[in-house]
């Protein structure tokens, strides 16, 4: 297969047929909590992809060039780990120096994913299926455009649910958690498509 | 009653993490398809927490309080790597079906939180007992939840074939959207419960971590240091800046904010539905 196929093989898959949130179940946590309008989840959805690309990028260079070759790659879940909280912390600083107007539309978002199981399963993901540094990248956009679209629909669907008349028992989290199971039956339909 | 025994009743029933305080969202979704699967998660995150209770716990008067996050982390990761293998070498089916979630327990909020509001403060053997306590409660809850979703998504139980249920399974059950239907029904119910039990006067603590919206309870920091436990105050509005930094002088400062801002936070959300984002906003905006 073509290289640049499989990339966008991967890109694909990654963004819409095994879903981060929906289908993987990772980054849970956001995808309930900062789901309540549109406009908080693109800034969520921003600022997830924004880590995610960079953390997939620096994970994957550390794993290739320092852990496979020195024989360490049995410490990749404590170094990756850390490296990404340490990472978040870094990027926050240098876009509040640097690119204000880029941290004042992210950089609220920015603690809140620091420990986020997306980022670190994404590195780790990366690492399991033998990606390359490239396709590591491209792997993080994908999961992270994924989580994007996930959580901007279901802010959507929220600011209409608002409104409707819910059963006094699944008002808060349960109606979001069947909303939730209704996009992934959607999401579903498209696993025949790879 | 024995303190190391109400450790264990706390953990099980009192403060069960899966069904009271409905921590470690992701695991509880992810790795429920069947009843082996949700034992096996719920007794390597025992171990883990054990394990990382006990050190943490050991180490808690010579870890500087600046870096407890990082230490804490450190610990955790290890005790998870070590299982990690044990897994891989000694039940390699059970490793494979439980594949990337097996690392991810470094992120499960019910571990850090422990470490943070129980081990950290109190002596190795009632911290062991916590783990044990806390570790159970886990695994229970995700066996239930597996065991159903087993049930009806493949008509049987551990493995072992049900005689009518088997011929009229619902294998959506057994993919993504069944895990959502089931937590969702779960949630829905314990809502009732909730409800039952405030009418009775005994209150059940409150949802804690991602369900109830606080979305900073699952970041380093604050996250999981089992604030919520604490406080039991109503999302108390950090400033989300500061929350990634374990640092003392913002916990003072939270406690600070939280005494001028929460009424009004109060009045604004819900009691039921809390959820972060409103801050969220609100603090972006100060900040623009």
């Amino acid at each position: 297969m073509n290289y640049v196929t499989e990339l966008i093989l991967i890109l694909v898959s990654s963004a819409i047929v095994n879903n981060v949130v929906l289908s993987q179940f990772l980054g849970i946590c956001p995808f309930l909590g900062v789901s309540k309008r549109v406009e908080t989840a693109a800034g969520m959805g921003g600022a997830v992809i924004f880590v995610i690309t960079i953390a997939s990028f620096v994970s994957s260079v550390i794993y290739k060039f320092i852990l496979a070759p020195t024989g360490f790659d049995y410490m990749k879940t404590i170094v990756f780990i850390l490296v990404i909280a340490a990472l978040v912390q870094f990027v926050e600083m240098f876009l509040k120096k640097s690119v204000p107007s880029l941290y004042q539309s992210l950089g609220v978002y920015l603690p809140l994913i620091t420990t986020n199981c997306a980022v670190l399963g994404t590195a780790l993901n990366n690492v399991q299926y033998e990606y390359d540094i490239l396709q590591s990248v491209i792997n993080g956009v994908g999961v992270s455009v994924g989580f994007t679209i996930a959580i901007v629909i279901m802010a959507g669907i929220r600011e209409k649910i608002e409104y409707n008349d819910i059963p006094k028992t699944f008002k808060g989290s349960a109606i979001v958690l069947v909303t939730a199971g209704l996009m992934a039956m959607a999401f579903l339909g498209f696993s025949g498509i790879i | 009653m024995n303190k190391y025994i109400e450790r264990i009743y706390n953990g099980v029933w009192k403060e069960n993490p899966t069904f009271v305080l409905m921590l470690g969202m992701c695991p509880t979704l992810a790795v429920t398809t069947s009843a082996i699967n949700g034992i096996g998660m719920g007794l390597s995150t025992t171990v883990v927490l054990i394990l990382s209770n006990m050190m943490i716990s050991a180490l808690r008067n010579i870890i500087p309080d600046r870096v407890r996050m990082p230490a804490f982390i450190v610990v955790v990761a290890s005790f998870v790597t070590m299982v990690d293998f044990l897994m891989q070498g000694f039940v390699p089916s059970l490793y494979d079906s439980l594949g990337i979630y097996i690392p991810l327990i470094v992120v499960n909020c019910i571990i850090l939180g422990r470490a943070e509001s129980y081990a950290s403060k109190n002596p190795i053997v009632e911290s062991m007992f916590d783990g044990i306590g806390m570790g159970l409660g886990f695994t229970i809850g995700l066996t239930l939840i597996g065991s159903v979703r087993e049930i009806l998504g493949n008509g049987s139980i551990f493995d072992v074939n049900i005689a009518v249920l088997n011929d009229y399974h619902i294998t959506l059950f057994g993919l993504a959207p069944g895990a959502f239907f089931v937590l969702s029904i779960l949630v829905a119910l314990m809502n009732i419960v909730r409800k039952k039990m405030e009418e009775k006067g005994k209150p059940l603590p409150p949802v804690q971590g991602c369900l109830a919206g606080d979305c900073r309870t699952c970041t380093l920091s604050s996250g999981c240091t089992g604030k919520a436990t604490i406080t039991k105050e109503v999302l108390p509005p950090v400033n989300p800046k500061d929350v990634a930094k374990p640092v003392p002088d913002t916990r003072i400062e939270v406690e600070h904010t939280s005494n001028t801002l929460n009424t009004i936070d109060v009045e604004k959300s819900g009691s039921d539905s809390s959820y972060a984002d409103d801050d969220i906003v609100e603090k972006g905006k100060e900040e623009s």
